[in-house]
């Protein structure tokens, strides 16, 4: 069974709009989503019923807000196939969360000399986290090589993972060009190393049933804005057993049980919340929780599979269709089964920049740039490159249409 | 008077190895923009009034028909703003 994109869409009331007199087609979905009504709603109710803050008072207002915050917690924790609720940290997105493993872990067990191996497909977020704390730590950041089809280079990565590798973080899938990483595999090399792994899930968790437990990873990141939910709140999974070894991220309210406050030293000494929380530093974003609870809600009504196929589906016409046209080189490996719906081309003659802006006159959003990724971008050596990535609203027929833009521009 | 900020409502670099500006304009004015535009440059060519290749004092750029301009290669902001009030003020 297919996905109902004419139902689908009918939830997104954006769709309901012209850019320069042409309904929206929105290939953008990589950098952020568009969001259901569902999901807009419970931003709207929670604000006009329910209000207040949470975890703080026991009047009827804060417990209703704390059980939608918790609430959302266990829907997450189920979403991703975690053992329980307190192994959900709630993150302002997928850069907070890495940061927090960089430092909150990264700080408390990373020695002189140790090593962190990443890889060139990584999105800034992954490497800069990485390169600050390096540097504190005076440890070293490896960087597995990546093939010219985009895919990870496994016999590179395998003779730069060694004992001295402390963590493997990674990306699921690549937000340039779509390639989906084998982490099972790499998690065990990794293991087997010693050595924790952390994934970057921000363009996997919305596309595909990603399972932490039959993944057997140490952490995972990802972004609500990225699947369906408002921009602002993300998730943090951790595997319970690491938290002992983790110090807080940030300090303040949430995160702290108690601050006893000596009157004649005039010190205080403080004793953190229990994890999750001792992770969470003041107000939390209590409606971007919610609405990301029902933006997972919104997923699992479809189904992740049937998510997974729509962008199979959308991305091998994509390749189909643009073989047509003689000027677009289309970046990374065309083999369908290596890759979720990410499309990264060139058009010859012109910069991406000059291709985006003329697929905006016609209503097209799509991406121009590094797209956060500037070491791929010269692995690849492109100076930029435009981008189409697909969703669950998207069809055949805004493909069509695209390329039939794409044809126009050919002329030029 | 009329100030460049009348017309322009943001210029941003964009990333890339190559910097190009992306001039957005006001679009209530987009029209009179475009028009203007076409009158002081030199156009080299263009497709079905969508994007135009234009020429202005040795500056090449293109002007998009949804109201945006990309410049290539400006390496300070204040030569992009001279052009600009060359061309629209
Ligand atoms: C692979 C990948 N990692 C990390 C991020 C950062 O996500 P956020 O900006 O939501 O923190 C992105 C966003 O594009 C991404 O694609």
């Amino acid at each position: 069974m297919s996905l109902n994109t004419s139902d689908i869409r009918a939830d997104f009331p954006i769709f309901r709009r012209k850019i320069n007199n042409n309904p929206l087609i929105y290939f953008d979905n990589a950098a952020t989503t568009q969001k259901p009504r569902q999901v807009i709603e419970s931003i709207k109710n929670f604000y006009e019923n329910h209000n207040a803050n949470v975890h703080r008072a026991i009047h009827t207002l804060s417990q209703e807000a704390t059980e939608l915050h918790e609430n959302a917690r266990g829907k997450i924790a189920q979403f991703i196939n975690s053992k329980s609720s307190e192994e959900i940290i709630f993150s302002r997105g997928t850069t907070e969360a890495i940061n927090l493993i960089a430092y909150s872990w990264g700080l408390k067990n990373l020695k002189k000399n140790d090593e962190i191996l990443i890889s060139e497909m990584e999105h800034h977020s992954n490497i800069v986290p990485w390169e600050l704390i390096s540097k504190r730590k005076e440890c070293i950041v490896n960087y597995a090589r990546v093939n010219n089809d985009g895919t990870l280079n496994f016999e590179d990565f395998k003779n730069k993972i060694s004992k001295k590798t402390k963590i493997v973080s990674i990306s699921h899938v690549s937000n340039v060009v779509g390639i989906v990483n084998e982490i099972k595999k790499i998690g065990k090399i990794a293991h087997e190393n010693n050595s924790l792994i952390l994934v970057d899930g921000a363009q996997s968790v919305p596309h595909m049933k990603v399972d932490v437990r039959d993944l057997d990873i140490d952490f995972l990141a990802f972004s609500g804005h990225k699947m369906l939910g408002p921009t602002g709140i993300g998730a943090l999974y951790c595997k319970k057993e690491h938290y002992e070894n983790m110090d807080p991220f940030q300090g303040g309210g949430e995160m702290i049980k108690e601050v006893n406050f000596n009157m004649k030293t005039q010190k205080s000494e403080c004793v953190w919340n229990e994890p999750p929380w001792k992770f969470e530093a003041g107000t939390p974003n209590i409606c971007g929780s919610i609405g990301l609870m029902e933006a997972v809600k919104y997923l699992n009504q479809i189904g992740m599979d049937k998510v997974w196929n729509h962008e199979k589906k959308l991305t091998k016409y994509t390749f189909d269709r643009l073989q047509e046209c003689k000027k677009i080189t289309i970046h990374g490996s065309l083999d369908v089964s290596l890759k979720c719906g990410i499309i990264p081309f060139s058009f010859q003659g012109l910069s991406s920049h000059d291709v985006a802006l003329f697929a905006d006159n016609f209503g097209i959003m799509i991406r121009s740039g590094y797209h956060c990724a500037q070491p791929l971008h010269q692995v690849f050596n492109l100076k930029s490159s435009a981008r189409v990535s697909f969703y669950i609203y998207n069809t055949l027929e805004e493909i069509d249409r695209f390329v039939e833009v794409l044809r126009e521009i050919e002329h030029f | 008077m009329l100030k460049l900020s009348d017309y322009v409502a943001r210029i941003e670099e964009t990333c890339g190895k190559e910097k190009s500006a992306i001039v957005t304009f006001k679009y209530s004015k987009k029209t009179e923009i475009i028009n203007k535009i076409l009158e002081r440059a030199q156009l080299k060519r263009s497709i079905a009034g969508i994007i135009y290749e234009l020429s202005f004092k040795g500056k090449s750029f293109r002007l998009y028909s949804s109201g945006k301009a990309i410049f290539k290669d400006v390496k300070k902001k204040e030569i992009l703003s001279n052009i600009l009030k060359e061309l629209l003020l």
